[in-house]
C-alpha cells in the first residue's frame, strides 16, 4: 500500500497532552512529490502533527506510514524525513559550512564528497561564498536558507517545514515563496508545510488541510477550498466571504430552494445531507462575485437592492460595504469595474443594486453555536 | 549616558550606605592578609613589624600541604561527579514531560533545605553502622550530596536557555542521542558545565560542617585549619595560608564570572 | 521490514520481539525516556539521602551503653530531649540566634540590593561580584576573622587601647550571642543579597512610572509596588539563611562562648566528646522537625500575607 498516491499515510492519528487533545483523529494520504500544507491558526495542532511526522512526538493512537513503513518504532534519526524548524535551530557554535554538513557524519561520506555536496547545496540556496560566516553574523533570510540547505543536503524523501517564512518580512517572504515552490518542483521532494497564512498556503500548495482544534476541517486543492468550502469555518478562513442566514424551503432533484435573510429567495444545487426541507443553514458568497450597480440591469436575474455604506478605492479595484434589508452584517463587495481613473465613483448612502451569477452562492451547514 | 529619569535619579544616602555595607563585608576578611605580615604571634594592634616569615614557614608545613592536596582531590572528584549528575538531571527535567517531576525535583533539591550538620551525622551513622571506614571517599560522598542541587541550579537555566529544537535538529539530521549530546548539547551548555565545576569545587573546598563528621585520619584543609585555630603559635601560619586562598579564589571567581558573562553575550547576540 | 527481521532471527523470536516492544515503548513514552535519563541523579540522591535518614531515625530509638549500642526500641532519647531543660534552652537559643541573624541580614541587605538594582546603571556586574566575592573565601577563616576583630586582644580592643580610649579590653564583644549573630550575618550576607537583588531587578520599571503617574510619591511607590513585588526574593533569602545558620556549630564554637552555644554544638558533642550517638540522632531529628515546622509555618504565613497584599 505504498503507492505514489498514498506515499505518506496518516491514519487515525490522535495526540493527547494530558487532558488536552492536540490532534484529534486525523487521517490523510499525501502523494509522492506533493506540496502539502497544514493550515490553521496557532494551537490548531498543525505543528504537533508535523512533529509526529518528524518523530519528536509519538501519536497517542493511530499510526503514520511513510513509503509503507510504520513510523512508530523509528526514532527521528532513523526516519526519511528532514525538518526546517520555525526557529531555524542554526547551531550557534558552528559556522555555515559546518551547519550544512552536520547531517553528513552519519552518512559516512568522504571528505571530498562532503565538500562538494556542501558546495552544491550552498549554490542551491544561493549562499555561495557565505560558508565561513559564523551563525551570529547572518540575517533572518540567510538563516532560513541555511536551515533549508542543512535539511536538503540529506536528500530527504519528505521535507517538513514548520512556518519557515514566519519570521521574515513581507518582501523577503514573497521571494522565498517563489524559491521554495521552484525548489520543490525541481527536486521532486514531498513537502509538508505548516503555516497560519492562508495566502501563503494557497500560493504554494498542491493540497491543503485546513485544521482547527486538532481536527482537519477540509482537505483539498486551493481551488476546491476556495470555491467549495464545506463549512463556514473553512470559508471564513480561506479568503473573504459574506454570510447570510438561510432556511431551506424545499429540495427538488438536487436543487434547494432557500429563503435567505438579505439575498431574497434563491436556488442552489446541493447534495449535502443536511439540506432537508426546513433545515437552517448559511448562504455564502465571495465579495468579488457580487456586482454593484446604480440601476437594476435587466440582464441579471439575481439582484437585491441595498444602501452603499462605505467605499474604498485602491486604483485598480474598489471595495464597498452595502447594507441589505434582512442582514445585520453589511455585504462586502470587491469590484474591478468602478474605478477612480474613469471618474465613475459612487457616493455613500446612495441606493445601489447587488447582483450575482448563478452558481456564485454556496450553501453551508449552520455552524455549531 | 545620562539616564536620570524621575524614577532613576541618583541617591546619595543609598550610595553611602552601599559603601558602608561593602566595608562591613570586606574589612573583616582583609584582616587576614593584614595580620599575616605582622611580625608577632599575637594577633593584636599595634603592629610589631613587617615580615614574610609566616609565608616562608608555611612552605615547609608538610601536614598543611597534605591537607591542601586532600581538599583538591575531594573537590575535584566532587565537582566532576556532581556536575555529571547535574547534567543528567538538568537535561531530563528541562527536556521531557514527566509525571511526578515536582517530586523528583524536590528530592534532588532537598539538601539545600536541610542543615549540614543533620546530613553530616546521618551519613556518619549509616557509614559507620555499615562498617565502612571514614575516609576522603566518605567526605566526597557527603559533598556530592550538597553539590548536586547547586549543579542542577547552575545547569538548568543553561539548558532552558537554548532552543530545544537545536537538539531535535540534530536528531532530525540523523544523529542518535549520544552524538546529539556531544555535537550539539555539550558545546552549547559547556559554559554552564564549567561554571558548575567551579562552583562545586569551591563549595567542597570550603565545606567544613559535613567533612568534620565524615573525614577519617586524612583531614581536608578546613579540618586542618580548624585544628590549628586552637594553637596561638600556629595562627599566623594559618593567616598566611588564608590570605593566599583569598587571592587565588579572587582570581577564580573573577575568571568564572567573566566566562559566564562572555558566553551569555554570545548567546544574546546570536539571537537564540 | 519488521516482520522479516523476526522471521530471520529464528533462534529466539520471542526475545527479539520483547526487545522490540521495549524499544517501541521507549520511543513512545517520553516520561520513560526522561526518567531513564534522570535515574542516575535520582538514585544517588535518593539512596544517599533516604537511607541515612532511615538509619538515623532507627538509631534515635536505641540506647548507648558504654561503647556499645543497645538496639532495643525505646523513646527515652526523645523523652530526654523534651524533658531535659538544657536541650530546650539550646533549641530555643538556636532559633532565636538564627532568627535574629536572618532578620538582621535581610534588613541590612535589602537597601544594598535595592541600591544595586535601581541606582547602579553602569558596571552592575562589578557590584554584584563585589557583593558576593567575600562569600567565596573560606567560611572558617571568615568566622575566625571576627574572632580577631572582637577578641580580648582583638582589633577593636587593641585599637581602642592604642588610641587611649579604654584602659581595659571590652569583654562583652567576644563570646556572646551578639558575636554569633554578627559573625553569621557577615558570613551569610551573600545569600540575602542575591535573591533580593534578582527579585528587585525583575520588577518592570514602567510599573513604578505608572504608579508615579497615578500620583504615588516615592514612599507610596516603594510600599505599594517595589516591596510587595520583591517579597518572593526576601522570603527565599530568609529561608536560605535561616536553615544553614540554625544548624551551624562552627561559629558558636569559635565566637559564641558558653552563652553563645547552640543546639548544633550539643549534637556535635553527642557524636564526639559525649559519645552518645542515639541521643545525637534523636536531637538531630528533633531539630530537623522543628526547623521544617518553623519554615513551613513561615512560608504559610507569608503566603497568606502576600495574598492579602495582592
Amino acid at each position: 500500500m505504498s503507492g505514489d498516491e498514498s506515499y505518506i499515510q496518516i491514519s487515525d492519528v490522535s495526540k493527547h497532552f494530558g487532558p488536552v487533545v492536540a490532534v484529534d483523529n486525523i487521517s490523510v494520504s499525501i502523494a509522492r512529490g506533493e506540496f502539502f500544507s497544514l493550515l490553521g491558526s496557532s494551537g490548531c495542532g498543525k505543528t504537533t502533527l508535523l512533529r509526529m511526522l518528524a518523530g519528536f512526538e509519538s501519536p497517542t493512537t493511530g499510526e503514520i506510514y511513510i513509503d509503507g513503513l510504520p513510523m512508530s518504532e523509528k526514532a527521528p534519526h532513523h526516519r526519511p524525513t528532514n525538518m526546517v524548524f520555525q526557529s531555524y535551530a542554526i547551531f550557534p557554535h558552528l559556522d555555515v559550512r559546518q551547519n550544512i554538513a552536520f547531517g553528513l557524519r552519519t552518512e559516512k561520506v568522504s571528505k571530498e564528497e562532503a565538500n562538494s555536496r556542501v558546495d552544491e547545496t550552498l549554490e542551491l540556496v544561493k549562499l555561495t561564498g557565505f560558508g565561513d560566516r559564523r551563525s551570529n553574523e547572518l540575517s533572518g533570510g540567510q538563516r532560513q536558507r541555511i536551515a533549508l540547505a542543512r535539511a536538503l543536503i540529506k536528500h530527504p524523501k519528505v521535507l517538513l517545514l514548520d512556518e519557515p517564512l514566519g519570521a521574515l518580512d513581507k518582501k523577503l517572504r514573497e521571494e522565498m515563496q517563489i524559491e521554495l515552490r521552484s525548489l520543490q518542483q525541481s527536486l521532486g521532494i514531498t513537502f509538508i508545510f505548516v503555516t497560519h497564512d492562508q495566502e501563503e498556503a494557497i500560493t504554494l500548495s498542491d493540497r491543503i488541510a485546513v485544521m482547527s482544534e486538532g481536527k482537519a476541517l477540509q482537505i483539498g486543492s486551493p481551488k476546491d477550498l476556495y470555491n467549495t468550502p464545506v463549512s463556514v469555518e473553512v470559508a471564513d478562513f480561506i479568503g473573504q466571504m459574506n454570510f447570510v442566514d438561510a432556511e431551506v424551503l424545499d429540495v427538488k432533484s438536487g436543487v434547494a430552494v432557500i429563503d435567505t435573510s438579505g439575498l431574497g429567495k434563491v436556488k442552489i444545487p446541493t447534495s449535502a445531507d443536511f439540506a432537508q426541507k426546513g433545515a437552517r443553514g448559511v448562504v455564502a458568497i465571495r465579495p468579488e462575485k457580487l456586482k454593484i450597480s446604480e440601476k437594476k440591469s435587466g440582464a441579471l436575474k439575481n439582484a437585491v437592492e441595498g444602501t452603499l455604506k462605505s467605499a474604498s478605492y485602491y486604483g485598480n479595484r474598489s471595495h464597498y460595504h452595502v447594507t441589505v434589508e434582512g442582514s445585520d452584517q453589511p455585504m462586502a463587495v470587491a469590484s474591478q469595474e468602478v474605478d477612480i481613473a474613469s471618474g465613475n465613483t459612487l457616493d455613500s448612502d446612495t441606493p445601489v443594486w447587488l447582483s450575482w451569477e448563478d452558481g456564485a452562492l454556496i450553501l453551508l451547514p449552520q455552524p455549531p453555536a | 549616558m545620562k539616564e536620570t529619569t524621575y524614577i532613576k535619579r541618583p541617591n546619595r544616602t543609598l550610595f553611602i550606605y552601599a559603601l558602608i555595607y561593602l566595608a562591613f563585608l570586606y574589612i573583616p576578611v582583609l584582616f587576614l592578609p593584614l595580620f599575616s605580615f605582622n611580625d608577632s604571634i599575637y594577633i593584636a594592634f599595634p603592629f610589631v613589624g613587617f615580615t614574610t616569615k609566616w609565608y616562608s614557614q608555611m612552605y615547609h608545613n608538610e601536614p598543611m600541604f597534605a591537607a591542601l592536596l586532600n581538599s583538591i582531590r575531594v573537590g575535584g572528584a566532587t565537582s566532576v561527579i556532581a556536575t555529571l549528575l547535574g547534567v543528567f538531571g538538568a537535561k531530563a527535567v528541562t527536556r521531557y514531560r514527566m509525571p511526578g517531576k515536582p517530586v523528583a525535583m524536590f528530592i534532588i533539591m532537598l539538601p539545600l533545605v536541610i542543615p549540614g550538620i543533620i546530613m553530616g551525622v546521618a551519613l556518619l551513622i549509616v557509614v559507620s553502622r555499615s562498617g565502612i571506614p571514614l575516609s576522603l571517599y566518605t567526605v566526597t560522598l557527603g559533598h556530592i550530596l550538597v553539590c548536586v542541587p547547586f549543579a542542577m541550579a547552575t545547569l538548568i537555566p543553561r539548558f532552558e536557555g537554548f532552543d530545544r529544537s537545536m537538539e531535535e535538529a540534530a536528531a532530525d539530521l540523523g544523529e542518535n542521542a549520544w552524538w546529539t549530546f556531544w555535537r550539539v548539547t555539550f558545546p552549547i551548555v559547556f559554559p554552564g558545565i564549567l561554571a558548575s565545576l567551579l562552583l562545586c569545587f569551591t563549595i567542597s573546598f570550603d565545606e567544613f560542617i559535613m567533612a568534620f563528621f565524615l573525614a577519617g585520619t586524612d583531614p581536608t584543609l578546613p579540618i586542618y585549619i580548624f585544628s590549628q585555630l586552637r594553637f596561638p603559635a600556629k595562627l599566623p601560619g594559618v593567616l598566611a595560608m588564608g590570605a593566599l586562598i583569598l587571592v587565588v579564589s579572587f582570581f577564580v571567581v573573577v575568571f568564572s564570572q567573566w566566562l559566564r558573562l562572555r558566553n551569555s553575550n554570545d548567546i544574546t547576540s546570536s539571537g537564540i | 521490514m519488521s516482520i522479516e527481521a523476526t522471521a530471520s532471527g529464528e533462534g529466539m523470536p520471542e526475545r527479539k520481539s520483547w526487545r522490540r516492544r521495549f524499544r517501541a515503548l521507549f520511543l513512545r513514552s517520553e516520561a520513560l525516556r526522561g526518567y531513564t535519563l534522570l535515574s542516575p541523579t535520582m538514585l544517588v540522591m535518593a539512596f544517599a539521602m533516604c537511607l541515612p535518614f532511615i538509619v538515623m531515625v532507627l538509631m534515635s530509638f536505641w540506647t548507648q551503653k558504654g561503647f556499645d549500642i543497645d538496639t532495643s526500641f525505646t523513646l527515652n532519647n526523645y523523652q530526654e530531649a523534651i524533658d531535659g531543660p538544657i536541650y530546650e534552652a539550646l533549641l530555643f537559643r538556636s532559633l532565636m540566634i538564627s532568627g535574629t541573624c536572618t532578620l538582621a541580614t535581610v534588613l541590612i541587605s535589602y537597601p544594598m540590593a535595592y541600591y544595586v538594582a535601581f541606582h547602579v546603571h553602569k558596571r552592575k556586574l562589578l557590584w554584584i561580584i563585589l557583593m558576593t566575592l567575600p562569600f567565596w573565601t573560606s567560611y572558617l577563616l571568615r568566622v575566625f576573622s571576627w574572632k580577631i576583630i572582637l577578641g580580648y586582644n582583638g582589633a577593636i580592643n587593641s585599637g581602642l587601647k592604642a588610641l587611649g580610649l579604654i584602659d581595659q579590653p571590652l569583654e562583652f564583644l567576644l563570646y556572646s550571642p551578639t558575636a554569633v549573630i554578627i559573625t553569621l550575618a557577615h558570613a551569610w550576607a551573600a545569600f540575602a543579597i542575591l535573591p533580593i537583588y534578582v527579585s528587585l531587578e525583575k520588577i518592570d520599571r514602567s510599573l513604578l512610572e505608572a504608579a508615579a503617574d497615578l500620583g504615588e510619591g516615592p514612599v507610596g511607590r516603594f510600599l505599594r509596588i517595589t516591596l510587595p513585588l520583591s517579597l518572593p526574593g526576601v522570603i527565599a533569602a530568609t529561608i536560605m539563611i535561616f536553615i544553614p545558620t540554625v544548624g551551624d556549630y562552627v561559629t558558636p564554637a569559635l565566637v559564641g562562648g558558653p552563652n553563645g552555644l547552640m543546639l548544633a554544638n550539643i549534637i556535635e558533642a553527642q557524636f564526639g566528646r559525649i559519645n552518645n550517638w542515639p541521643m545525637g540522632a534523636a536531637l538531630a531529628i528533633t531539630m530537623l522537625f522543628v526547623v521544617a515546622a518553623v519554615t513551613l509555618i513561615y512560608i504559610w504565613i507569608t503566603r497568606k500575607l502576600t495574598a492579602r497584599i495582592a
